[in-house]
């Protein structure tokens, strides 16, 4: 059982929550991230990246945008409520070493997961760009904490509304043509991931991205998070969630996370008719 | 095997026992006794619900199952336990009516009776010793000793006075049990006895490994298991859920940092095994640990309440032939599928799962399609399964395991049309534990290598269950969680 130490709202369907995990912050490292579930009966289990943790508080924080049924009931939760069960640190962590330029791209809510691994390529002495971007404005987040960390920082939205009006993949371009790039860390939607790798991959620049696949347990038993990276089947929640971009059929990750949409939009549509009624009656 | 109504069941053994003199039965009267069928719901009626199939046995067919027993003096059962319950005993005792008893009996030697009286594969087990089968030629009219424990296990229950073992005084002593499967709570609970201090570790929000999260509701009541555990676990065995050894703590840190004297990893089974062929990255092609998962720890069987969703195709194809296929095969009747087919590359004979599971499956309505290998599975232009293309198979040499060899008969191949696909084909280790915890040897598969006494590689730390022996049975792994037991216990005794 988690408390919930602090929540903010990050942007319209974007939230964030300290909560009470001690042994999660001691473990934890860049990368790695939880299963929260609301309560045991039937509520169900999503995977988290860990944004931030507090040894000495004994805090991590989360941040998810609202998607559907499950996330909603997550976004309601207010400083002092309980998560019932969190489960962590999971996955492998990402390996951090000093490897001269990092370029660190993130996208809309994977800004989220970025922020430690940028934050850790940082402190292991180096040079960190970051490219952050959003559809709009409003949906950018951590904006702050990843400028402190950057030596070189851009941000970009589609629609023009703050920074480029770009895609990311166009400063990463430049990045690379410009030369002397190390390494790139991509996190975001799997299709901006999926055209990263292909931004990187013709200047042989080492590229990877955590996947975020549907899971159950998150413990290495169900293999509903099964991807297929360099032609093998692999599990995001043990072997990953960071692979070598330039490997992961990312086509096949995008079609298997939309296996359960009729489902999850019958489940968000039912739930957010009955936030209205119940909102409606409050007013009443 | 035909479905018998359950009246009809109860009423032909009342019949039976008022002509019965049971005071001058002679092993020949013993043998006449008819094999008393498990009574279970209709067929039709339980394939759309969710409540368990089998009832159990009514007390007239105890009495009469129990007095089919010749009390053997060798107790050839006892052997083909892995737990070694004294079999002739407790069955005894329940002919006898002395249901306590009897159950006490089992109790000496397995702390979740009325678990392996619904799950063990009694056949391939006692029942496949029982010179009750052996002298009528026919091993499936053994004595059906799973039955008899499962209605004395039932009994006790029902009585809410379940016995608690003594506990040894405290020895200030501490142990870890990773994992809350059959292998850990039998491992928690025999530490317990010694009075040493246990602490149990589970990655789920529940307890119970395989038991909550991949035997369906229709075949343990979920009820069932958890009055099991909670009076095992009221021996006063400290629980941490959430929580994944390797991950949240490092192994190492429990014995060196947490002042654990002894650690046992029951961590059971891991990633579940796929075919590797063309199709099964597809949109409805999920392992039966997930779909298990979703269905029975998820409670996706109850979609108005649960908010994990389920993958329910029309048609859907359940791939293996093991007790987890038939589980699968049966949920997915249960969460609307409307014809279930079980594809399996050898014949019936081969199957390991439980031949009740098998019968059951068949009386429900799912199809099987034997000697048929899937070759690929087929998708639409939007990713999704639509049918599924197999081979046939004929029976040749005998392989390793000694069952004859499945081998394809060349341009064999046809397409069914489906719009869902389960792969029930075992699975292989869960790698956590070994990848942090570089100590402890494993074999080529990923399997924690154990010796005769559930001993690791890594000093004071000992393995049991589907970590050490892949894809087994509860019973086994109880068997295994004892034997670690008794060795933590002696080691930390010295």
């Amino acid at each position: 059982m988690s408390r919930v130490l602090e929540k903010t709202q990050l942007s319209r369907d974007v939230f964030q929550l300290v909560l009470e995990a001690p042994e999660i912050a001691r473990e934890r490292r860049a990368g790695q991230f939880v299963i929260l579930q609301a309560d045991s009966d039937y509520s169900e289990r999503i995977p988290l990246t860990i944004a931030d943790a507090d040894e000495t508080v004994g805090s991590i924080t989360v941040i998810f945008q609202v998607v559907g049924k499950s996330t909603l009931k997550l976004a309601q939760l207010n400083a002092g409520d309980v998560v019932e069960n969190v489960l962590g640190p999971l996955g492998m962590p990402t390996h951090i070493e000093k490897v001269g330029t990092v370029v660190c791209v993130g996208g809309g809510i994977g800004v989220a997961p970025l922020h430690p691994i940028a934050q850790a390529m940082k402190k292991a002495g180096n040079r960190v760009i970051i490219i952050m971007g959003a559809r709009t404005k409003e949906l950018l987040i951590l904006e702050d904490e990843m400028r402190a960390i950057a030596d070189e920082f851009i941000v970009c939205t589609d629609d023009g509304s703050y920074g480029r009006k770009d895609l990311v993949t166009v400063p990463l371009k430049e990045i690379c043509e410009k030369g002397g790039v190390d390494l790139a860390v991509a996190i975001g939607p799997a299709i901006m991931m999926k055209f990263c790798a292909e931004t990187t991959r013709p200047f042989g620049v080492k590229t990877f991205a955590s996947l975020n696949t549907i899971m159950v347990d998150g413990t290495g038993m169900c293999g509903g998070c099964r991807v297929t990276v360099g032609g093998k089947t692999k599990f995001v929640c043990v072997d990953g969630p960071e692979f070598d971009a330039h490997e992961v059929d990312f086509d096949n990750m995008m079609l298997r996370q939309r296996s359960y949409k009729p489902q999850e939009q019958e489940a968000n549509h039912k739930c957010r008719l009955q936030q209205a009624v119940d909102e409606l009656q409050e007013h009443k | 095997m035909s479905y018998i109504p359950a009246e009809k069941l109860r009423d032909e053994a009342r019949e039976l026992i008022e002509k019965i003199d049971f005071s001058a039965l002679k092993p020949k009267d013993r043998l006449a006794i008819p094999m008393q069928e498990m009574p279970a719901q209709e067929p039709s009626v339980r394939a759309k619900n969710i409540q368990e199939v089998a009832i159990g046995y009514f007390e007239e067919q105890v009495r009469l199952e129990a007095e089919r027993c010749l009390q053997c003096k060798n107790a050839p059962c006892i052997k083909g336990c892995p737990v070694a319950i004294d079999i002739p005993g407790f069955i005894k005792a329940a002919a006898e009516g002395d249901y306590q008893k009897s159950v006490n009996i089992i109790k000496n030697n397995s702390m979740l009776p009325a678990i392996c009286g619904r799950v063990c594969p009694q056949e391939t087990q006692c029942m496949a010793e029982c010179t009750v089968g052996k002298s009528l030629k026919d091993m499936d009219k053994s004595v059906a000793i799973g039955r008899i424990e499962r209605f004395v296990a039932d009994w006790e229950r029902e009585q809410g006075r379940m016995s608690l073992p003594e506990i040894a005084p405290a020895t200030g002593k501490k142990v870890a049990i990773i994992g809350s499967g059959p292998a850990g709570l039998t491992a928690a609970a025999d530490v317990r006895k010694a009075g040493h201090e246990v602490v149990l570790f589970e990655a789920f929000h529940k307890l119970g490994g395989v038991m909550i999260y991949g035997i369906p509701e229709f075949r343990l009541p979920k009820v069932i298991l958890d009055k099991e555990i909670e009076n095992l676990l009221s021996m006063g065995v400290t629980i941490k859920k959430n929580f994944l050894v390797g991950r949240t703590r490092k192994l190492s840190d429990l014995l060196e940092k947490d002042g654990f004297d002894a650690v046992f990893v029951g961590t059971g089974a891991g990633l579940p095994n796929f075919m590797n062929i063309e199709g099964e990255g597809l949109v409805g092609v999920s392992s039966a640990n997930e779909f298990l998962t979703r269905a029975n720890l998820m409670k996706a069987y109850t979609p108005d309440k649960a908010d994990t969703p389920i993958f329910t195709g029309k048609k859907t194809a359940v791939v293996g032939g093991g007790n987890v296929a038939m589980d699968a095969a049966r949920m997915a009747l249960r969460v609307g599928a409307e014809e279930v087919y079980v594809i399996y590359r050898r014949t019936e004979k081969e199957m390991p799962a439980r031949r009740e599971e098998i019968a059951h499956a068949k009386e429900e309505g799912i199809t099987f399609l034997f000697l048929t290998n899937p070759k690929r599975i087929i998708g639409d232009k939007d990713g999704k399964v639509t049918g599924i293309e197999c081979l046939k198979y004929e029976l040749g040499e005998p392989d390793d395991s000694g069952r004859r060899k499945p081998v394809e008969i060349k341009g064999s191949e046809f397409v069914l049309e489906m719009d869902s696909v389960i792969m029930a084909l075992g699975n292989s280790s869960n790698p956590l534990i070994s990848h942090t915890t570089p100590e402890i040897n494993v074999n080529r598969w990923g399997n924690i290598l154990a010796d005769g006494d559930q001993k690791t590689s890594m000093d004071r730390v000992y393995a049991g269950g589907d970590i050490v022996l892949g894809a087994a049975t509860v019973i086994l792994a109880m068997g295994e969680g004892r034997k670690a037991a008794e060795s933590i216990n002696k080691l930390l005794a010295e």
